[in-house]
């Protein structure tokens, strides 16, 4: 009899939570591999689907944009340019859609068995995780063909920046979930805004046309991400560590407000969910 | 005795329930809402701040307190919305409690589903390993216990369809098999015995009984199935609008719950029935069984009884008086009737107040069980009163030949003298 379980009212946070989650990290494992599993099943090009999005948006984005509007792309081919800031987008924008509906969608576990609720939106964003390296592979293939060597300097910021994408969605996320359970509002809002916030993030255009408005483009810190991304792969600009430094903060901050927010709701959501 | 596994105490849960809307609040009515009437919106705002609103507050659980020691089956009973589920929701870590504490020691396992977290798109042996996870179980567990759970499952031949394509029975057993196979120190298991056919359940009813005699396991097991929690738990706990009624042995808290007055050592007092027909010159107080001129709450098949009961009169005379019992099963089948309209012993009159009493003049003849009994008054043509199921007895096993052998063929045992002669 080793393990002992209390149970009190809850506490809004406790450190032993954290030590709980990881030992439900099988558990955590096993809906990754659940979301994996299930996403393509009975469709016919199935995982081809994590690249065809990304890559045919990048032609459509590259004939209008690049083509016809001759966006600026800072001197880089604009396929190259947009695919790079699309594919970030596209994991935070997924990541940040499927954590806010995480508890609704799981429902029948939720209200029936117990684990730390926090699994949930952990494991959505690494499956989308998981969708960023498939459509990372298009990227290289691109880079090849447009002759680009990224620096390996470069290549080691990739996960700083995964790092402040996954705080921004999970951040966001738990929040807009934790709304989610009271007001189902947030379902029907959220894509249209997520579309919204792809206008006011430089994807399809380099923050440099907003020319001296880019500094309020900067409070998006996603924005940090896919400048900072163009500059470590394909030497756009120098990296701007300042950016960085207050997107990771930035982001930083938002994941605890969510996290503090979601345990807040945890508390009671299998009674009102 | 060791210390206890489980310790309740005091938990309370409460609800809080408004009134003017229900299901989920869209965020637009707030917003009408908050743009109409700008000060009313903040006031009430305020109020829901500061814990000022007066909202029904629902209580669905409160003081419950309870203890259970390692290796005990404990049943829980109630009516529907009595509270149990939520218990085990609090339990099992899914709400949490509004007041008190719960300590478990050990590992907990809780099943109050099967098939919680099941993917109509995998395949069976893709669930398992996903449910057993859902469970609790380690990866190492469930590949040791795999081809247990498919065997018990019965389901070789489609490990490897999607469940979705699974016949409902097949689901249902598959999801059951895994869960049945967790190992946790206390289980908490919510009705979930209400599924497959027949032939299945008693399959379920067995693995459950041998998760608890041979391992030894605590199990908290709630259902409408008396005769199940009857067969598993060796105590009961009666929960009745979110407190807990009564607790203990149980097949007398099954007969609380049922409203069985079972028969106890001073007796059933029914009075206070009002379901009686009859006149009611003459009013049934209290029903009692004798042993030798004691009274006794168990009886034994072959024991020597007297069955008596209580009444009153309302002071006028009452002549012509015949008294019936009658016997029956616990599925209400006539057994015995017992009259003295059948040995034509009429009262001629009564004393206000007195016993009456049937002594059964043989050993008593039926076997282990548990039966109703129910008394009839007539005076003259007119019924008196009559109260049907005045009392609930179990017969326990005794030695009805002196023999010391026991059968459970025979519902009722006779005298019999057996002889062999030869044959010309």
């Amino acid at each position: 009899m080793s393990i002992i379980t209390t149970i009190k009212p809850k506490k809004i946070f406790h450190f032993s939570d954290l030590r709980e989650l990881w030992n439900y990290k099988e558990l955590l494992y096993f809906f990754t591999w659940r979301d994996l599993k299930v996403r393509y099943k009975q469709t016919v090009i199935g995982a081809g689907w994590a690249i065809f999005q990304p890559f045919i948006t990048m032609v459509v984005f590259s004939i209008f944009f690049g083509g016809l509007a001759k966006m600026p792309s800072d001197g880089v081919p604009y396929p190259i340019f947009v695919y790079v800031g699309l594919i970030f987008w596209q994991f935070f924008s997924s990541a940040l859609g499927d954590t806010s509906n995480v508890l609704i969608s799981n429902q029948a576990i939720i209200t029936k068995v117990y684990f730390p609720r926090l699994i949930l939106p952990i494991s959505s964003v690494i499956t989308k995780l998981v969708d960023f390296a498939i459509a990372a592979a298009i990227l290289v293939g691109l880079m090849f063909y447009y002759g680009y060597t990224p620096h390996i300097s470069g290549l080691l910021l990739i996960p700083l920046l995964l790092l402040i994408t996954f705080m921004a969605a999970v951040g966001g996320g738990l929040i807009l979930a934790s709304i989610n359970v009271k007001y189902r509002d947030v379902r029907y809002a959220l894509p249209f805004f997520i579309q919204l916030l792809l206008f006011v993030t430089p994807v399809i255009y380099p923050a440099s046309i907003a020319g001296a408005y880019s500094k309020f483009l900067a409070i998006n810190p996603m924005m940090g991400v896919i400048q900072n991304a163009r500059a470590a792969l394909l030497g756009t600009a120098p990296i701007n560590w300042l950016l960085l430094g207050i997107s990771l903060i930035a982001c930083f901050i938002l994941l605890i407000v969510g996290i503090y927010v979601f345990k807040k709701v945890e508390r009671y959501f299998a009674d009102i969910v | 005795m060791s210390s206890p596994i489980i310790e309740v105490k005091n938990i309370a849960k409460s609800y809080k329930i408004t009134h003017e809307r229900g299901g989920y609040i869209a965020l637009r009515d707030v917003i009408t809402d908050a743009f109409k009437h700008p000060l009313r919106y903040l006031g009430s705002k305020f109020k829901d701040m500061t814990g000022l609103t007066k909202k029904e507050v629902f209580w669905a659980l409160k003081d419950i307190n309870f203890t259970v020691n390692p290796g005990e089956v404990v049943g829980i009973i109630g009516h529907n919305g009595a509270g149990k589920s939520t218990l085990l929701k609090i339990l099992s870590q899914i709400t949490s409690p509004t007041e008190g504490e719960i300590t478990l020691h050990g590992k907990v396992g809780s099943l109050l589903e099967v098939g919680t977290g099941f993917h109509p798109e995998l395949t069976g042996r893709e669930n398992i390993f996903l449910n057993g996870a859902i469970l609790g179980m380690t990866r190492k567990e469930m590949a040791s216990k795999f081809d247990a759970i498919v065997r018990f499952a019965e389901i070789e031949k489609f490990l490897d369809t999607p469940v979705k394509y699974y016949s409902s029975g097949m689901y249902v057993r598959l999801a059951f098999s895994v869960a049945a196979h967790m190992e946790p120190d206390i289980l908490i298991i919510d009705e979930v015995l209400a599924v497959g056919d027949a032939d299945f359940q008693k399959k379920c009813l067995g693995k459950m009984d041998q998760i608890t005699r041979e391992d030894g396991r605590t199990i908290l097991f709630v259902s409408h199935n008396m005769e199940a929690v009857r067969k598993l738990c060796n105590r009961c706990i009666l929960i009745e609008k979110g407190v807990v009624k009564a607790s203990g042995d149980t097949d007398e808290i099954i007969s609380m719950y049922l409203k069985d007055p079972l028969v106890r050592e001073k007796g059933v007092d029914v009075r206070m029935r009002h379901d009686r027909k009859g006149a009611g010159r003459v009013k049934i107080d209290s029903f009692f069984i004798e042993e030798n001129g004691k009274k006794v709450n168990t009886l034994k098949t072959g024991g020597s009884y007297t069955l008596c009961f209580e009444y009153t009169t309302d002071g006028s005379p009452v002549n012509d008086v015949n008294a019936t019992f009658s016997i029956t099963a616990e599925s209400g089948t006539p057994l015995i009737l017992a009259s003295t309209n059948l040995t034509k012993e009429q009262f001629a009159t009564l004393p206000q107040k007195g016993v009456i009493r049937c002594s059964i003049d043989q050993k008593f003849p039926l076997n282990v069980g548990t039966y109703g009994v129910s008394v009839d008054l007539h005076a003259g043509e007119n019924r008196e009163d009559h109260v049907k199921n005045v009392a609930v007895f179990r017969v326990d096993e005794g030695d009805y030949y002196g023999t010391g052998v026991q059968t459970a063929h025979s519902p009722i045992f006779i005298d019999q003298k057996w002889s062999v002669v030869e044959r010309k």
